[in-house]
């Protein structure tokens, strides 16, 4: 079933913010086989990942359904242990190719000050073929 | 760092046992990257690994050429899929070079393949200069 074309420009908060743990980064970190001490830089699709599901709950979209196509995040500032983030998630366009859907959003990350920490654009393809 | 330096190539394994990790560890649980017959059922080869999972580990890469950086733009197409079988793993290759720095940033172009085919399509990553320790 193809995605409502209304969806363009609506937003889906992720439901809760996430406070940026030390066992949270190193469990990623060592999932990742990040070196070092610091926040390893594609930890924020943690939050991402939530603002889209939440999106894919409301659409009543199945994630295994879904393809990631693209990501690309810009940083504000290095994420840190104690940084208390939160996430909205728009959908900036839509489009069908093949029978599948693109979907582009972009979501925005912040810390609890509301300051923008982290921009993720994604594209998810959504249905196609099977 | 300086323009045209070659970055020593990086040759990640990615078996099943990391996807389920990394799974855990992102909250991506989609079934996709952990079970064959799902994976079959949508149109996939099989199971394939997580492109948030290749793009992290472009991400550890970068952290290890530049003595972990300042990232400041990460990101690719997933332009083809990384098939990871039940037994052994896929190997993922990172390999850069310093394209340019310019303006307090060092920006590097990356190939990610995988069994000789790229696997991430216009990937990018920029770091801060100042921040470089490597």
């Amino acid at each position: 079933m193809p995605v409502d074309p209304s969806l363009v420009g609506r937003e889906f908060p992720a439901p809760a913010p996430l406070t940026v743990t030390a066992e949270r980064v190193g469990d990623f970190a060592a999932a990742v086989a990040h070196p070092g001490e610091d926040v390893p830089p594609t930890f924020p699709i943690v939050l991402a990942f939530d603002a889209m599901q939440a999106f894919l709950d409301a659409e009543a979209i199945d994630l295994h359904r879904i393809v990631h196509g693209e990501q690309r995040f810009a940083y504000a500032r290095p994420i840190a242990v104690g940084d208390e983030l939160s996430a909205t998630l728009t959908v900036t366009g839509l489009r069908q190719i093949g029978g599948a859907d693109i979907i582009a959003t972009s979501s925005e990350i912040t810390d609890a000050s509301g300051a923008v920490v982290c921009t993720g654009k994604a594209t998810l393809v959504h249905g196609g073929a099977a | 760092m300086n323009p045209g330096d070659v970055l020593a190539q990086r040759v990640f394994t990615i078996t099943r046992a990391d996807l389920v990790a990394y799974a855990h560890a992102s909250g991506d649980h989609n079934p996709i990257h952990q079970d064959e017959e799902v994976a079959l059922s949508v149109g996939l080869p099989g199971v394939i690994a997580h492109g948030m999972y290749t793009l992290a580990l472009v991400g550890t890469a970068v952290a290890e050429w530049t003595g972990s950086a300042e990232v400041v733009d990460l990101g690719a197409k997933f332009t083809s899929p990384v098939v990871v079988p039940a037994d052994g793993g896929a190997e993922v290759v990172v390999g850069g070079t310093v394209k340019s720095v310019a303006d307090g940033l060092v920006t590097l172009a990356l190939e990610v393949t995988c069994d000789g085919k790229k696997v991430l399509g216009m990937p990018r990553a920029v770091v801060r200069e100042a921040t470089v320790s490597a």
